[in-house]
């Protein structure tokens, strides 16, 4: 269980008002690993908030970066109305919460009576580990994990909200790990989103520059805040034949690592 | 016309530098050299960020006022005795060029580093016009002598190692003794020196760029490393200046608040080694200078980007710390962009002056990483400009009728809840479950790019969504 700051939020020990949090689980966790949205719901309730999972698909990041402002509206209109109730919007990922937070105002500059929605929205909006740390100031975590991990610091969570700390914050409070810093953590791992199919050349030429910063770090696991840079490094790694472990952050601060990491099959993860 | 462009065969452009070690090996000495030069420089300055600011509002204002301190500009250089004339582009600034070197009788010309030279190939149009230019940059010099384009706006010949350019220097010095040993690099930097002071003393007209050109004295700035930049315009009996009119800056004062943000940014020094004013010809009490003294400021395509989004473009100081930071830079390098200016500020940069259709894949060729922004000294949002330009080609149907398909496929879903939870509820039971054996694909159908260089891992099967209603039914609204 994590634990609040003594007296932050009277209310978790009392009796309600708890904080209503509308988790955007994001379309590649809902897709392809529920297990992070699953591991962020454990986090964001043991730190004593109510979560709900309202019915979503995308915050619209892979039109707006193609140049398809249309679709965007449109998807960002439908995300702005799914979360409007919620007290807080909470993403295990820095490049959606990003899109919402620093993009989505920009997308209704032109449009009044949106852009107010969209501010509102932006500023209730958070990546799941500065939530835990900037919001309700959650120091530790009550979690095991045995070994060295490396951190990538995924380029939109880093530079457009600032998650650098957060997550060593919250990592250091696991109890029997230690983090092992790669050289070059806060240099892209080459996804980019679309990036990583339509210039699959240059994208390949820059995950396997960060293949090796990560073995180079001997740490048998790694992690990231966001799916997308995990696929890509996972999918590199495992291409190359080392066998590196890799993890959603939400994964090992929640305690959660039976499923196995991303890209091994449930057998091989057994028979370890 | 502007110098040609194989930017439209950037992919292949790309794929050819990826495939060759020698380039590899040069690009990592970018990677490794200015990052953490300029990352001391810039930690070791409490004022770096306010200055960054600062350097952002002199710009913007000055881009603001742009018609009033060109007029001024020019009042002050005509006052000083110098002339200016405006090329509205590439065409009409080599005949004004060509013209004013005429006029001196030219034969030879050198050149001090200017990329807006580069821009209009001005090279190539002396020479097929009986005048020969030598550039005096050490590395414009050697690209010179292999008839190549710059691959970086700050280090021309960044993407050479010193054999490439001993081999040049044996083919095109050929008066010297073959049996001379070049295996140092500082005998390499002799022998141009040597070479390059002849140059100096015979040529009849110098050419420089400006770093800034300021309004109140009519003064042109060049910064340079190696003195090439002094010698160039001081020794001539004539000297021009090219410059694009977006380097105006209103004072002296605001010159070098510029001044602070562009060595630290570029290479990290404080200063560079010579920091150069000239403001007009030389006057009778002077103990040198040209005789003439003129500025040709080019618009070239630059007053169309006023007043549209890409006016922000126009701060630029080129200072190249944006190719320097940038991931795919790294690994392609500077030419593969294929024209005058790489990296984030050329995908901005290169599409307004020669056209998206033609510059179309450089605003697509990036991560969106966030890190060019992140050090340009004047602030810059490179991203959020690439990302206008992919807008502009989506508008104009200039995206890949691909990509274009893909995303309307899936914005149809997305755009439908319920039929989206259905359809993908659907694919990632049938993807989860073919991937189970492994965890992971060698390959997929639609996903070569993907899976060319890295696996593509399994979904664990269910849906959060489908997952979320089974366990929670009731407790959700």
């Amino acid at each position: 269980m994590a634990k609040l700051e003594e007296g932050k939020f009277e209310a978790v020990n009392g009796s309600p008002p708890r904080l209503r949090i509308g988790l955007f689980v994001t379309c590649l966790v809902d897709l392809m690993r529920p297990s992070i949205g699953f591991a962020a719901v454990k986090l964001l309730e043991d730190a004593g908030c109510m979560v709900e999972a309202p019915v979503q698909t995308c915050c619209g990041q892979p039109a707006y970066n193609s140049g398809d402002r249309g679709t965007t509206r449109d998807l960002a209109q439908r995300m702005i109305e799914t979360f409007q109730g919620y007290d807080y919007v909470v993403a295990p990922s820095g490049s959606c919460a990003g899109m919402i937070k620093k993009h989505y105002p920009e997308l209704f500059e032109e449009d009044p009576n949106w852009r107010v929605k969209a501010d509102a929205l932006a500023a209730k909006t958070y990546e799941l580990t500065s939530f835990l740390v900037d919001v309700l100031g959650v120091t530790q975590v009550d979690a095991t994990f045995d070994g060295a991990v490396t951190y990538h610091d995924s380029c939109s969570g880093l530079r457009e909200l600032g998650v650098k700390t957060q997550p060593r914050k919250l990592l250091s409070s696991v109890k029997g790990l230690t983090i092992v810093e790669m050289n070059d953590s806060d240099v892209c791992c080459g996804f980019g989103g679309t990036f990583a199919v339509k210039y699959s050349d240059i994208s390949g030429a820059i995950v396997d520059a960060k293949a090796k910063n990560i073995g180079a770090s001997q740490a048998p696991t790694l992690l990231a805040g966001d799916l997308g840079c995990l696929m890509n490094m996972a999918g590199k790694l495992s291409r190359d034949g080392k066998p590196i472990e890799v993890r959603h952050v939400a994964e090992i601060l929640a305690g959660m690592t039976d499923e196995p990491g991303i890209g091994l099959a449930k057998e091989a993860a057994r028979a370890k | 016309m502007n110098v040609h462009s194989t930017s439209p065969q950037f992919k292949q452009n790309a794929t050819r530098a990826l495939h060759d070690p020698q380039l590899q090996k040069a690009l990592n000495n970018v990677k490794q050299g200015f990052i953490d030069k300029r990352k001391s420089a810039a930690d070791k300055l409490p004022e770096f960020e306010a200055l960054r600011d600062a350097a952002h509002d002199i710009k913007n204002h000055t881009l603001e006022h742009l018609d009033l301190y060109l007029e001024a500009y020019e009042e002050k250089v005509k006052a000083s005795g110098g002339h200016v004339h405006f090329a509205r582009n590439a065409d009409e600034a080599r005949e004004i060029i060509l013209s004013i070197c005429r006029k001196a009788d030219a034969k030879t010309v050198t050149k001090g580093k200017s990329m807006i030279s580069e821009e209009i190939g001005i090279n190539h149009y002396l020479e097929a016009n009986g005048i020969r230019p030598i550039e005096t940059d050490l590395g414009e010099y050697i690209i010179q002598l292999r008839n190549e384009l710059p691959s970086h706006i700050i280090a021309p010949a960044v993407h050479l190692n010193a054999t490439q350019v001993e081999q040049d220097f044996r083919r095109v010095h050929t008066h010297l003794d073959a049996k001379r040993d070049l295996s140092e690099p500082v005998q390499l930097l002799t022998e141009a020196r040597a070479v390059l002071r002849e140059r100096f003393l015979a040529a009849d007209v110098g050419i420089t760029g400006a770093n800034f050109l300021v309004a109140e004295t009519g003064t042109s700035i060049i910064v340079t490393n190696e003195g090439n930049g002094d010698l160039t315009q001081i020794l001539p009996k004539t000297h021009i200046v090219l410059a694009s009119i977006e380097k105006l800056v209103p004072t002296l004062e605001d010159a070098s608040q510029l001044l602070r943000v562009l060595a630290r940014s570029a290479t990290g020094q404080e200063m560079s080694v010579y920091t150069t004013f000239s403001t007009g010809p030389r006057r009778s009490a002077d103990a040198d200078g040209p005789a003439n003294y003129h500025v040709v400021l080019i618009d070239n395509g630059r007053s169309a980007m006023l007043g549209t989004s890409f006016e922000e473009m126009l701060r630029c100081i080129r200072c190249g710390a944006c190719m320097n930071h940038c991931p795919v830079y790294h690994a392609v390098g500077g030419h593969a962009y294929g024209w005058v200016y790489p990296g984030p500020m050329g995908a901005v940069l290169t599409p307004s002056l020669i056209g998206v259709d033609k510059a179309g894949h450089l605003p697509n060729a990036s991560t969106f990483c966030g890190r060019c922004e992140s050090v340009c000294p004047v602030r810059i949002p490179l991203p959020k400009l690439m990302r206008h330009w992919r807008e502009r080609e989506f508008e104009r149907h200039l995206t890949p009728a691909s990509v274009r398909s893909g995303l309307g496929l899936w914005g149809f879903f997305a755009k439908r809840p319920a039929l989206y939870r259905f359809a993908t509820r659907a694919a990632m039971a049938t993807l989860g479950f073919m991937g189970r054996q492994r965890g992971r694909f060698r390959w997929l159908p639609l996903a070569k790019g993907w899976t060319a260089y890295r696996d593509f891992p399994a979904p664990q099967g269910e849906t959060f969504q489908a997952r979320w209603q089974r366990e929670r039914k009731g407790r959700t609204a």
